[in-house]
Protein backbone atom coordinates (compact mmCIF):
# COMPACT_ATOMS: atom_id res chain seq x y z
CA UNK A 1 0.00 0.00 0.00
CA UNK A 2 1.23 3.79 -0.91
CA UNK A 3 1.03 6.25 1.68
CA UNK A 4 -2.27 8.08 0.45
CA UNK A 5 -1.57 11.48 -1.31
CA UNK A 6 -3.02 14.56 -0.08
CA UNK A 7 -2.67 16.18 -3.50
CA UNK A 8 -5.14 13.69 -4.83
CA UNK A 9 -7.21 12.89 -1.90
CA UNK A 10 -10.91 13.11 -2.95
CA UNK A 11 -14.09 12.97 -0.32
CA UNK A 12 -14.74 13.75 3.10
CA UNK A 13 -11.27 14.21 3.82
CA UNK A 14 -9.34 15.61 6.90
CA UNK A 15 -8.23 18.61 4.97
CA UNK A 16 -11.54 20.18 5.68
CA UNK A 17 -11.13 20.45 9.33
CA UNK A 18 -8.17 22.89 8.32
CA UNK A 19 -10.77 25.38 7.67
CA UNK A 20 -12.49 25.13 10.76
CA UNK A 21 -10.62 27.89 12.99
CA UNK A 22 -10.93 30.32 9.85
CA UNK A 23 -14.64 29.30 8.85
CA UNK A 24 -15.29 29.62 12.96
CA UNK A 25 -13.85 32.81 13.21
CA UNK A 26 -15.65 34.21 10.19
CA UNK A 27 -18.78 33.10 11.32
CA UNK A 28 -18.93 34.14 14.83
CA UNK A 29 -17.67 37.61 13.59
CA UNK A 30 -18.99 38.53 10.55
CA UNK A 31 -21.99 36.05 9.23
CA UNK A 32 -23.74 35.90 12.73
CA UNK A 33 -23.95 40.11 13.82
CA UNK A 34 -24.67 40.90 9.70
CA UNK A 35 -27.36 38.34 10.07
CA UNK A 36 -28.40 39.22 13.64
CA UNK A 37 -28.62 42.45 11.63
CA UNK A 38 -30.47 41.36 9.00
CA UNK A 39 -32.72 39.04 11.82
CA UNK A 40 -33.66 42.51 13.63
CA UNK A 41 -34.29 45.01 9.83
CA UNK A 42 -36.71 42.44 9.39
CA UNK A 43 -38.54 42.73 12.85
CA UNK A 44 -37.56 40.37 15.08
CA UNK A 45 -39.59 37.57 14.15
CA UNK A 46 -42.30 39.71 13.55
CA UNK A 47 -41.54 40.02 9.67
CA UNK A 48 -42.24 43.57 8.68
CA UNK A 49 -40.37 45.53 5.75
CA UNK A 50 -41.42 48.41 7.61
CA UNK A 51 -38.11 49.21 7.98
CA UNK A 52 -36.85 48.99 4.89
CA UNK A 53 -40.04 51.82 3.77
CA UNK A 54 -39.31 54.21 6.43
CA UNK A 55 -35.53 54.87 4.91
CA UNK A 56 -37.38 55.43 1.76
CA UNK A 57 -40.01 57.78 3.29
CA UNK A 58 -38.34 59.37 6.20
CA UNK A 59 -36.64 62.29 4.30
CA UNK A 60 -33.48 62.29 5.41
CA UNK A 61 -31.96 58.70 4.42
CA UNK A 62 -33.02 59.37 0.42
CA UNK A 63 -31.16 62.54 0.71
CA UNK A 64 -27.90 60.94 2.22
CA UNK A 65 -28.20 58.59 0.07
CA UNK A 66 -28.39 60.79 -2.98
CA UNK A 67 -25.56 62.98 -1.39
CA UNK A 68 -23.67 59.69 -1.08
CA UNK A 69 -23.94 58.58 -4.97
CA UNK A 70 -23.29 62.10 -6.31
CA UNK A 71 -20.20 62.13 -3.72
CA UNK A 72 -19.07 58.77 -4.83
CA UNK A 73 -19.72 59.56 -8.70
CA UNK A 74 -17.32 62.49 -8.42
CA UNK A 75 -14.21 60.65 -6.62
CA UNK A 76 -15.07 57.95 -9.39
CA UNK A 77 -14.54 60.80 -12.21
CA UNK A 78 -11.53 62.41 -10.31
CA UNK A 79 -9.51 59.02 -9.51
CA UNK A 80 -10.41 58.35 -13.55
CA UNK A 81 -8.86 61.78 -14.96
CA UNK A 82 -5.95 61.84 -12.86
CA UNK A 83 -5.22 57.51 -13.00
CA UNK A 84 -5.62 56.72 -16.39
CA UNK A 85 -3.35 59.18 -17.62
CA UNK A 86 -1.03 58.12 -14.88
CA UNK A 87 -1.49 54.15 -15.43
CA UNK A 88 -1.07 54.93 -18.96
CA UNK A 89 2.82 56.64 -18.50
CA UNK A 90 3.46 53.84 -16.78
CA UNK A 91 3.33 51.64 -19.40
CA UNK A 92 5.42 53.68 -21.51
CA UNK A 93 8.47 54.69 -19.38
CA UNK A 94 11.63 52.49 -18.61
CA UNK A 95 11.50 49.85 -16.28
CA UNK A 96 13.21 51.61 -13.02
CA UNK A 97 10.60 55.12 -13.19
CA UNK A 98 8.00 52.18 -13.47
CA UNK A 99 8.74 51.18 -10.46
CA UNK A 100 9.17 54.38 -8.86
CA UNK A 101 5.75 55.06 -10.35
CA UNK A 102 4.22 52.37 -8.57
CA UNK A 103 5.80 52.80 -5.01
CA UNK A 104 4.15 56.48 -5.43
CA UNK A 105 0.70 54.77 -6.39
CA UNK A 106 1.64 52.72 -3.14
CA UNK A 107 2.05 54.90 -0.74
CA UNK A 108 -1.74 56.11 0.20
CA UNK A 109 -1.78 52.21 1.09
CA UNK A 110 1.02 52.54 3.47
CA UNK A 111 0.17 55.85 5.30
CA UNK A 112 -2.02 55.13 8.46
CA UNK A 113 -5.63 56.26 8.29
CA UNK A 114 -5.87 58.40 10.94
CA UNK A 115 -2.03 60.04 9.37
CA UNK A 116 -3.42 61.04 6.42
CA UNK A 117 -6.94 62.57 7.68
CA UNK A 118 -5.15 64.32 10.46
CA UNK A 119 -2.91 65.30 7.47
CA UNK A 120 -6.00 66.53 4.89
CA UNK A 121 -7.11 68.31 8.20
CA UNK A 122 -3.74 70.41 8.30
CA UNK A 123 -3.89 70.49 4.44
CA UNK A 124 -7.73 71.91 4.12
CA UNK A 125 -7.90 73.98 7.19
CA UNK A 126 -8.85 77.46 7.98
CA UNK A 127 -5.70 79.38 7.30
CA UNK A 128 -4.31 76.35 6.07
CA UNK A 129 -2.13 75.92 2.81
CA UNK A 130 -4.82 75.21 0.31
CA UNK A 131 -6.93 78.73 2.07
CA UNK A 132 -3.91 80.48 1.65
CA UNK A 133 -3.39 79.67 -2.37
CA UNK A 134 -7.12 80.63 -3.18
CA UNK A 135 -6.65 83.89 -1.04
CA UNK A 136 -3.54 84.90 -3.53
CA UNK A 137 -6.49 85.10 -6.22
CA UNK A 138 -9.06 87.01 -3.95
CA UNK A 139 -10.91 83.74 -2.75
CA UNK A 140 -12.40 83.10 0.42
CA UNK A 141 -12.31 79.25 -0.04
CA UNK A 142 -12.39 76.83 2.82
CA UNK A 143 -12.63 72.79 1.63
CA UNK A 144 -12.24 71.80 5.20
CA UNK A 145 -15.92 70.64 6.64
CA UNK A 146 -17.51 70.59 3.11
CA UNK A 147 -18.26 67.36 1.11
CA UNK A 148 -15.47 69.29 -1.73
CA UNK A 149 -12.42 68.39 0.89
CA UNK A 150 -14.00 65.06 1.41
CA UNK A 151 -13.76 64.54 -2.17
CA UNK A 152 -10.36 65.90 -2.40
CA UNK A 153 -9.16 63.17 0.59
CA UNK A 154 -11.06 60.66 -0.96
CA UNK A 155 -9.82 60.93 -4.48
CA UNK A 156 -6.41 60.39 -2.95
CA UNK A 157 -6.40 57.75 -0.85
CA UNK A 158 -9.23 55.78 -4.10
CA UNK A 159 -6.65 56.67 -6.16
CA UNK A 160 -4.65 53.50 -6.37
CA UNK A 161 -7.44 51.22 -7.19
CA UNK A 162 -8.25 53.23 -10.39
CA UNK A 163 -4.30 53.00 -11.40
CA UNK A 164 -3.67 49.51 -10.38
CA UNK A 165 -6.41 47.68 -12.48
CA UNK A 166 -5.74 49.77 -15.34
CA UNK A 167 -2.13 49.57 -15.40
CA UNK A 168 -2.60 45.96 -15.67
CA UNK A 169 -5.07 46.47 -18.83
CA UNK A 170 -3.04 49.07 -20.56
CA UNK A 171 0.28 46.77 -20.40
CA UNK A 172 -1.12 44.13 -22.26
CA UNK A 173 -2.11 46.30 -25.39
CA UNK A 174 0.08 46.19 -28.11
CA UNK A 175 1.31 49.91 -28.99
CA UNK A 176 2.36 48.57 -32.60
CA UNK A 177 -1.36 48.68 -33.52
CA UNK A 178 -1.33 52.65 -33.10
CA UNK A 179 2.03 52.65 -35.31
CA UNK A 180 0.32 50.73 -37.63
CA UNK A 181 -3.25 53.13 -37.87
CA UNK A 182 -0.80 55.66 -37.74
CA UNK A 183 1.22 54.69 -40.47
CA UNK A 184 -2.36 54.02 -42.37
CA UNK A 185 -2.50 57.51 -41.60
CA UNK A 186 -4.88 58.25 -38.90
CA UNK A 187 -4.56 61.36 -36.83
CA UNK A 188 -2.83 59.88 -33.31
CA UNK A 189 -5.73 61.45 -31.33
CA UNK A 190 -8.32 59.10 -33.63
CA UNK A 191 -5.83 55.86 -33.38
CA UNK A 192 -6.30 56.50 -29.54
CA UNK A 193 -9.76 56.86 -29.77
CA UNK A 194 -10.82 53.96 -32.37
CA UNK A 195 -8.07 51.21 -31.36
CA UNK A 196 -6.41 52.12 -28.01
CA UNK A 197 -9.35 53.33 -25.96
CA UNK A 198 -11.49 50.19 -27.16
CA UNK A 199 -9.05 47.94 -25.80
CA UNK A 200 -8.55 49.55 -22.34
CA UNK A 201 -12.33 49.53 -21.73
CA UNK A 202 -11.75 46.14 -19.35
CA UNK A 203 -9.70 47.97 -16.90
CA UNK A 204 -11.57 50.98 -16.81
CA UNK A 205 -15.11 49.75 -16.07
CA UNK A 206 -13.45 47.65 -13.55
CA UNK A 207 -11.86 50.43 -11.82
CA UNK A 208 -14.99 52.77 -12.36
CA UNK A 209 -16.84 50.42 -10.28
CA UNK A 210 -13.97 49.53 -7.69
CA UNK A 211 -13.36 53.18 -6.74
CA UNK A 212 -17.19 53.96 -6.96
CA UNK A 213 -18.06 51.26 -4.35
CA UNK A 214 -15.39 51.68 -2.08
CA UNK A 215 -16.60 55.47 -1.88
CA UNK A 216 -19.45 54.39 -0.47
CA UNK A 217 -18.60 52.57 2.65
CA UNK A 218 -16.49 55.73 3.73
CA UNK A 219 -17.05 56.69 7.16
CA UNK A 220 -13.65 58.45 9.16
CA UNK A 221 -12.74 60.86 5.98
CA UNK A 222 -16.24 62.35 5.75
CA UNK A 223 -16.81 62.26 9.48
CA UNK A 224 -13.39 64.55 10.25
CA UNK A 225 -13.16 66.52 7.07
CA UNK A 226 -17.23 66.99 6.28
CA UNK A 227 -20.15 68.71 8.28
CA UNK A 228 -22.50 66.87 10.54
CA UNK A 229 -25.02 68.50 8.23
CA UNK A 230 -23.90 67.28 5.15
CA UNK A 231 -23.25 63.93 6.54
CA UNK A 232 -22.68 60.70 4.03
CA UNK A 233 -24.58 57.36 4.85
CA UNK A 234 -21.82 55.80 7.10
CA UNK A 235 -22.18 58.59 9.10
CA UNK A 236 -25.83 58.57 9.20
CA UNK A 237 -25.54 54.75 10.22
CA UNK A 238 -23.23 55.01 12.71
CA UNK A 239 -25.46 58.44 14.37
CA UNK A 240 -28.75 55.70 14.02
CA UNK A 241 -26.53 53.37 15.96
CA UNK A 242 -24.92 55.13 18.72
CA UNK A 243 -27.10 58.14 18.94
CA UNK A 244 -30.53 57.15 18.20
CA UNK A 245 -30.08 53.54 19.35
CA UNK A 246 -32.55 52.83 16.51
CA UNK A 247 -30.73 49.19 15.82
CA UNK A 248 -33.51 48.24 13.57
CA UNK A 249 -33.27 50.99 10.90
CA UNK A 250 -29.44 50.65 11.16
CA UNK A 251 -29.62 47.28 10.14
CA UNK A 252 -31.87 48.12 7.21
CA UNK A 253 -29.96 51.27 6.25
CA UNK A 254 -26.59 48.94 6.67
CA UNK A 255 -28.14 45.47 4.96
CA UNK A 256 -28.77 48.20 1.64
CA UNK A 257 -25.43 49.00 1.60
CA UNK A 258 -24.25 46.10 1.65
CA UNK A 259 -26.24 44.66 -0.87
CA UNK A 260 -25.31 47.44 -3.28
CA UNK A 261 -21.87 47.06 -2.61
CA UNK A 262 -21.52 43.18 -3.26
CA UNK A 263 -23.59 43.32 -6.33
CA UNK A 264 -21.08 46.18 -7.28
CA UNK A 265 -18.40 43.77 -6.57
CA UNK A 266 -19.31 40.91 -8.16
CA UNK A 267 -20.22 43.09 -11.21
CA UNK A 268 -16.96 44.77 -11.03
CA UNK A 269 -15.23 40.90 -11.34
CA UNK A 270 -16.64 39.75 -14.49
CA UNK A 271 -14.30 42.57 -15.47
CA UNK A 272 -11.77 41.17 -14.15
CA UNK A 273 -11.14 43.76 -12.00
CA UNK A 274 -11.46 43.05 -8.66
CA UNK A 275 -9.33 39.85 -7.93
CA UNK A 276 -6.28 41.61 -9.44
CA UNK A 277 -7.05 44.70 -6.77
CA UNK A 278 -7.77 42.33 -3.68
CA UNK A 279 -4.44 40.99 -4.82
CA UNK A 280 -3.06 44.17 -4.75
CA UNK A 281 -4.58 45.09 -1.64
CA UNK A 282 -3.51 41.65 -0.07
CA UNK A 283 0.01 42.49 -1.29
CA UNK A 284 -0.10 46.41 0.06
CA UNK A 285 -2.26 46.63 3.48
CA UNK A 286 -4.53 49.27 2.64
CA UNK A 287 -6.02 51.08 5.25
CA UNK A 288 -8.85 53.37 4.61
CA UNK A 289 -11.97 51.50 3.58
CA UNK A 290 -13.23 53.80 6.15
CA UNK B 1 18.94 39.17 -24.75
CA UNK B 2 20.20 42.29 -26.31
CA UNK B 3 18.08 42.50 -28.91
CA UNK B 4 14.80 43.02 -27.17
CA UNK B 5 16.45 45.58 -25.49
CA UNK B 6 17.51 47.20 -28.79
CA UNK B 7 13.99 47.46 -29.65
CA UNK B 8 12.87 48.41 -26.91
CA UNK B 9 15.55 51.40 -26.78
CA UNK B 10 14.12 52.39 -30.54
CA UNK B 11 10.64 52.53 -29.33
CA UNK B 12 11.32 54.87 -26.95
CA UNK B 13 13.20 57.10 -29.56
CA UNK B 14 10.35 57.18 -32.14
CA UNK B 15 7.83 57.47 -29.24
CA UNK B 16 9.08 59.10 -26.40
CA UNK B 17 7.00 60.17 -23.39
CA UNK B 18 5.64 63.82 -23.73
CA UNK B 19 7.16 66.85 -21.57
CA UNK B 20 3.22 67.60 -20.39
CA UNK B 21 2.28 63.87 -20.01
CA UNK B 22 5.32 63.71 -17.52
CA UNK B 23 4.07 66.96 -15.86
CA UNK B 24 1.02 65.69 -15.35
CA UNK B 25 2.29 62.31 -13.90
CA UNK B 26 4.14 64.21 -11.79
CA UNK B 27 1.74 66.49 -10.07
CA UNK B 28 -0.59 63.08 -9.49
CA UNK B 29 2.51 61.56 -7.79
CA UNK B 30 2.78 64.67 -5.47
CA UNK B 31 -1.23 64.39 -5.07
CA UNK B 32 -0.47 60.42 -4.03
CA UNK B 33 2.35 61.84 -1.36
CA UNK B 34 1.09 64.89 -0.32
CA UNK B 35 -0.45 63.67 3.15
CA UNK B 36 2.59 61.98 4.01
CA UNK B 37 4.82 65.00 3.21
CA UNK B 38 2.64 67.36 5.79
CA UNK B 39 3.04 64.89 8.65
CA UNK B 40 6.62 64.83 9.35
CA UNK B 41 6.85 68.87 9.91
CA UNK B 42 4.55 69.14 11.51
CA UNK B 43 5.28 66.85 14.53
CA UNK B 44 8.23 69.06 15.26
CA UNK B 45 6.32 72.20 15.74
CA UNK B 46 5.45 74.30 18.82
CA UNK B 47 2.11 75.61 18.29
CA UNK B 48 -0.59 74.07 20.40
CA UNK B 49 -2.93 74.06 17.68
CA UNK B 50 -2.81 72.35 14.03
CA UNK B 51 -1.61 75.56 12.15
CA UNK B 52 0.63 75.43 9.37
CA UNK B 53 3.27 76.11 8.74
CA UNK B 54 4.63 74.64 11.90
CA UNK B 55 5.93 77.32 14.02
CA UNK B 56 9.62 76.84 15.89
CA UNK B 57 11.11 73.72 16.31
CA UNK B 58 11.35 71.23 19.16
CA UNK B 59 11.00 67.46 20.41
CA UNK B 60 8.01 68.79 22.85
CA UNK B 61 5.19 66.59 20.75
CA UNK B 62 7.27 63.60 21.13
CA UNK B 63 8.11 64.20 24.60
CA UNK B 64 4.18 64.77 25.01
CA UNK B 65 3.68 61.14 23.78
CA UNK B 66 6.01 59.30 25.17
CA UNK B 67 5.40 60.73 28.40
CA UNK B 68 1.17 61.11 28.63
CA UNK B 69 -0.74 58.24 30.12
CA UNK B 70 -3.60 58.03 27.90
CA UNK B 71 -0.77 58.21 25.03
CA UNK B 72 1.13 55.61 26.08
CA UNK B 73 -1.54 53.04 27.21
CA UNK B 74 -3.38 53.63 23.88
CA UNK B 75 -0.43 52.58 22.04
CA UNK B 76 0.50 49.46 24.43
CA UNK B 77 -3.70 48.48 24.41
CA UNK B 78 -2.99 48.68 20.18
CA UNK B 79 0.41 46.35 20.04
CA UNK B 80 -1.17 43.97 22.23
CA UNK B 81 -4.31 43.79 20.25
CA UNK B 82 -3.03 43.40 16.86
CA UNK B 83 -0.03 40.81 18.20
CA UNK B 84 -2.82 38.72 19.12
CA UNK B 85 -5.18 39.49 16.60
CA UNK B 86 -2.07 38.49 14.06
CA UNK B 87 -1.39 35.20 15.92
CA UNK B 88 -4.93 34.11 15.24
CA UNK B 89 -5.02 35.27 11.86
CA UNK B 90 -2.18 33.71 11.09
CA UNK B 91 -3.31 30.58 12.52
CA UNK B 92 -6.62 30.39 11.01
CA UNK B 93 -5.38 31.61 7.73
CA UNK B 94 -2.67 29.58 6.74
CA UNK B 95 -4.62 26.61 8.05
CA UNK B 96 -7.33 27.25 5.81
CA UNK B 97 -4.75 28.16 3.12
CA UNK B 98 -3.38 24.67 3.30
CA UNK B 99 -7.06 23.15 3.80
CA UNK B 100 -7.70 24.62 0.51
CA UNK B 101 -4.61 24.28 -2.10
CA UNK B 102 -5.45 22.59 -5.01
CA UNK B 103 -8.63 22.28 -4.09
CA UNK B 104 -10.72 23.22 -7.23
CA UNK B 105 -14.52 22.09 -6.27
CA UNK B 106 -17.68 23.87 -5.90
CA UNK B 107 -17.45 23.81 -2.25
CA UNK B 108 -13.79 25.13 -2.29
CA UNK B 109 -14.43 27.89 -4.23
CA UNK B 110 -17.26 28.79 -2.25
CA UNK B 111 -15.46 28.81 0.89
CA UNK B 112 -12.97 30.70 -0.68
CA UNK B 113 -15.09 33.24 -1.87
CA UNK B 114 -16.63 33.50 1.67
CA UNK B 115 -13.38 33.79 3.21
CA UNK B 116 -12.70 36.87 1.16
CA UNK B 117 -15.84 38.12 1.90
CA UNK B 118 -14.90 41.08 4.84
CA UNK B 119 -12.36 42.31 2.53
CA UNK B 120 -15.15 44.08 0.24
CA UNK B 121 -17.70 44.51 3.59
CA UNK B 122 -17.72 48.41 4.34
CA UNK B 123 -16.05 48.65 7.65
CA UNK B 124 -18.79 50.89 8.88
CA UNK B 125 -21.65 48.11 8.37
CA UNK B 126 -19.44 45.61 9.98
CA UNK B 127 -18.89 47.75 12.43
CA UNK B 128 -21.91 48.48 13.61
CA UNK B 129 -23.32 44.80 13.22
CA UNK B 130 -20.30 43.50 15.06
CA UNK B 131 -20.72 46.83 18.06
CA UNK B 132 -24.55 45.72 18.59
CA UNK B 133 -23.90 41.71 18.90
CA UNK B 134 -21.02 42.44 21.31
CA UNK B 135 -22.97 44.56 23.81
CA UNK B 136 -25.07 41.61 23.89
CA UNK B 137 -21.95 38.97 24.27
CA UNK B 138 -20.38 42.07 26.55
CA UNK B 139 -17.41 41.89 24.30
CA UNK B 140 -17.44 45.81 23.94
CA UNK B 141 -14.53 47.32 25.39
CA UNK B 142 -12.39 44.34 26.11
CA UNK B 143 -9.43 42.50 24.44
CA UNK B 144 -11.18 39.86 23.35
CA UNK B 145 -13.79 41.68 21.57
CA UNK B 146 -10.87 43.98 19.96
CA UNK B 147 -8.48 41.18 18.98
CA UNK B 148 -11.49 38.51 17.36
CA UNK B 149 -12.77 41.28 14.94
CA UNK B 150 -9.28 42.34 14.04
CA UNK B 151 -8.41 38.54 13.44
CA UNK B 152 -11.74 38.10 11.59
CA UNK B 153 -10.21 41.22 9.06
CA UNK B 154 -7.04 39.65 8.74
CA UNK B 155 -7.48 36.37 7.73
CA UNK B 156 -7.77 37.39 4.16
CA UNK B 157 -4.08 39.19 3.74
CA UNK B 158 -3.23 35.87 5.04
CA UNK B 159 -4.97 33.60 3.56
CA UNK B 160 -3.50 35.21 -0.16
CA UNK B 161 -0.20 35.24 0.89
CA UNK B 162 0.02 31.84 2.28
CA UNK B 163 -1.71 30.53 -1.04
CA UNK B 164 0.17 32.68 -3.44
CA UNK B 165 3.31 31.00 -1.69
CA UNK B 166 1.93 27.57 -1.74
CA UNK B 167 1.51 27.96 -5.68
CA UNK B 168 5.51 27.01 -5.98
CA UNK B 169 5.17 24.80 -3.97
CA UNK B 170 5.45 20.99 -5.21
CA UNK B 171 3.28 18.81 -3.78
CA UNK B 172 5.58 15.55 -4.74
CA UNK B 173 7.74 16.20 -1.68
CA UNK B 174 4.99 15.89 0.40
CA UNK B 175 4.49 11.96 -0.47
CA UNK B 176 8.38 12.11 -0.52
CA UNK B 177 8.60 12.82 3.26
CA UNK B 178 5.35 10.53 3.76
CA UNK B 179 7.16 7.62 2.08
CA UNK B 180 10.50 8.16 4.23
CA UNK B 181 8.06 7.46 7.49
CA UNK B 182 6.93 11.44 8.62
CA UNK B 183 3.64 12.10 10.13
CA UNK B 184 1.92 14.61 9.06
CA UNK B 185 2.36 17.01 11.41
CA UNK B 186 6.26 16.79 11.45
CA UNK B 187 6.03 16.72 7.40
CA UNK B 188 3.98 20.32 8.00
CA UNK B 189 6.73 21.30 10.16
CA UNK B 190 10.11 20.20 8.32
CA UNK B 191 8.84 20.94 4.53
CA UNK B 192 6.09 22.66 3.96
CA UNK B 193 6.24 25.39 6.69
CA UNK B 194 10.05 26.27 5.90
CA UNK B 195 9.17 26.82 2.22
CA UNK B 196 6.17 28.52 2.85
CA UNK B 197 7.50 30.75 5.86
CA UNK B 198 7.84 33.88 3.58
CA UNK B 199 3.99 33.86 2.65
CA UNK B 200 3.17 33.31 6.52
CA UNK B 201 5.43 36.03 7.09
CA UNK B 202 3.88 38.39 4.72
CA UNK B 203 0.45 37.91 5.92
CA UNK B 204 1.23 37.96 9.90
CA UNK B 205 3.14 41.74 9.17
CA UNK B 206 -0.27 42.37 7.20
CA UNK B 207 -2.51 41.21 9.40
CA UNK B 208 -0.81 43.47 12.39
CA UNK B 209 -0.53 46.02 10.27
CA UNK B 210 -4.54 45.93 9.31
CA UNK B 211 -5.15 45.49 12.95
CA UNK B 212 -2.87 48.48 14.14
CA UNK B 213 -3.66 50.70 12.25
CA UNK B 214 -8.10 49.82 11.97
CA UNK B 215 -10.22 52.63 13.23
CA UNK B 216 -13.70 52.31 12.19
CA UNK B 217 -14.41 49.00 14.12
CA UNK B 218 -12.34 50.32 16.90
CA UNK B 219 -14.32 53.62 17.32
CA UNK B 220 -17.49 51.37 18.17
CA UNK B 221 -15.63 49.04 20.67
CA UNK B 222 -13.60 51.57 22.40
CA UNK B 223 -14.96 51.78 26.04
CA UNK B 224 -13.38 55.01 28.96
CA UNK B 225 -11.10 51.95 30.03
CA UNK B 226 -10.06 50.93 26.31
CA UNK B 227 -9.13 52.12 23.38
CA UNK B 228 -6.32 51.64 20.36
CA UNK B 229 -4.12 54.19 19.24
CA UNK B 230 -5.89 55.55 16.24
CA UNK B 231 -8.97 55.96 18.49
CA UNK B 232 -6.75 58.29 20.79
CA UNK B 233 -5.17 59.73 17.68
CA UNK B 234 -9.77 60.58 16.52
CA UNK B 235 -10.52 61.96 19.72
CA UNK B 236 -7.43 63.80 19.63
CA UNK B 237 -8.75 66.25 16.63
CA UNK B 238 -12.30 65.69 17.50
CA UNK B 239 -12.78 66.00 21.29
CA UNK B 240 -9.21 67.69 22.34
CA UNK B 241 -7.25 69.53 19.76
CA UNK B 242 -4.54 68.21 21.01
CA UNK B 243 -1.30 68.00 18.11
CA UNK B 244 0.54 65.32 19.69
CA UNK B 245 -0.93 63.67 16.75
CA UNK B 246 1.29 64.86 14.66
CA UNK B 247 4.08 63.14 16.62
CA UNK B 248 2.06 59.91 16.64
CA UNK B 249 1.36 59.72 13.23
CA UNK B 250 4.53 60.35 12.18
CA UNK B 251 5.85 57.56 14.40
CA UNK B 252 3.35 55.68 12.87
CA UNK B 253 4.02 56.29 9.00
CA UNK B 254 7.75 56.02 9.63
CA UNK B 255 7.08 52.22 11.51
CA UNK B 256 4.71 51.25 9.06
CA UNK B 257 6.40 52.62 5.73
CA UNK B 258 9.86 50.63 7.99
CA UNK B 259 8.01 47.26 7.60
CA UNK B 260 7.26 47.28 4.26
CA UNK B 261 10.45 48.82 3.14
CA UNK B 262 11.98 45.68 4.97
CA UNK B 263 9.58 43.16 3.91
CA UNK B 264 9.79 44.85 -0.07
CA UNK B 265 13.76 43.52 0.39
CA UNK B 266 13.71 40.39 2.39
CA UNK B 267 11.46 39.42 -0.41
CA UNK B 268 13.74 40.31 -3.06
CA UNK B 269 16.86 39.10 -1.41
CA UNK B 270 14.72 35.79 -0.93
CA UNK B 271 13.89 35.77 -4.50
CA UNK B 272 17.44 36.27 -6.11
Amino acid sequence: MNTPDPARWRGPSPRWLLLVPALALLAAILLLPLGQSLFRSVGQGDWTLDHYARLFTDGVTLRVLARTAVTAAVVTVIAFALGYPYAYVMTRVGPRMRGVLLVIVLIPFWTSVMARNFAWIVILQREGPVHSFFRLFGLDVVLYGSVAGVTVAMSQVLLPFMVLPLFSALSGIDRRLLLAARGLGSHPLVAFWKIYWPLSRGGVVAGLILVFTLSLGFYVTPALLGSPKESLVAQLLGQRTTQLLDFAGAGALGMLVLVVTLVLVAWANRFGGTISAIGVVAAAPVKDRT
Amino acid sequence: MRAPRRSLRRDRGVDPVPWWQKIFVAVVGLYFILPTLFVIPMSFSTASTFQFPPRGFSLKLYENFFTNQVWLTSLRNSVLVALLAALLATVAGTAAALGLHRLTGRMARFARTLLMVSIVTPAIVLAVAVYISFLKWHLVGTVTGYVLAHAAIGVPFVLVSVTSALGGFDPRLLRASASLGAPPFRTFLRVTMPLISRGILTGAIFAFVTSFDEVVIALFLRAPGFQTLPVQMYNSVTVEIDPTIAASSSLVVTAVTAVCLVLQFVGRRRKS
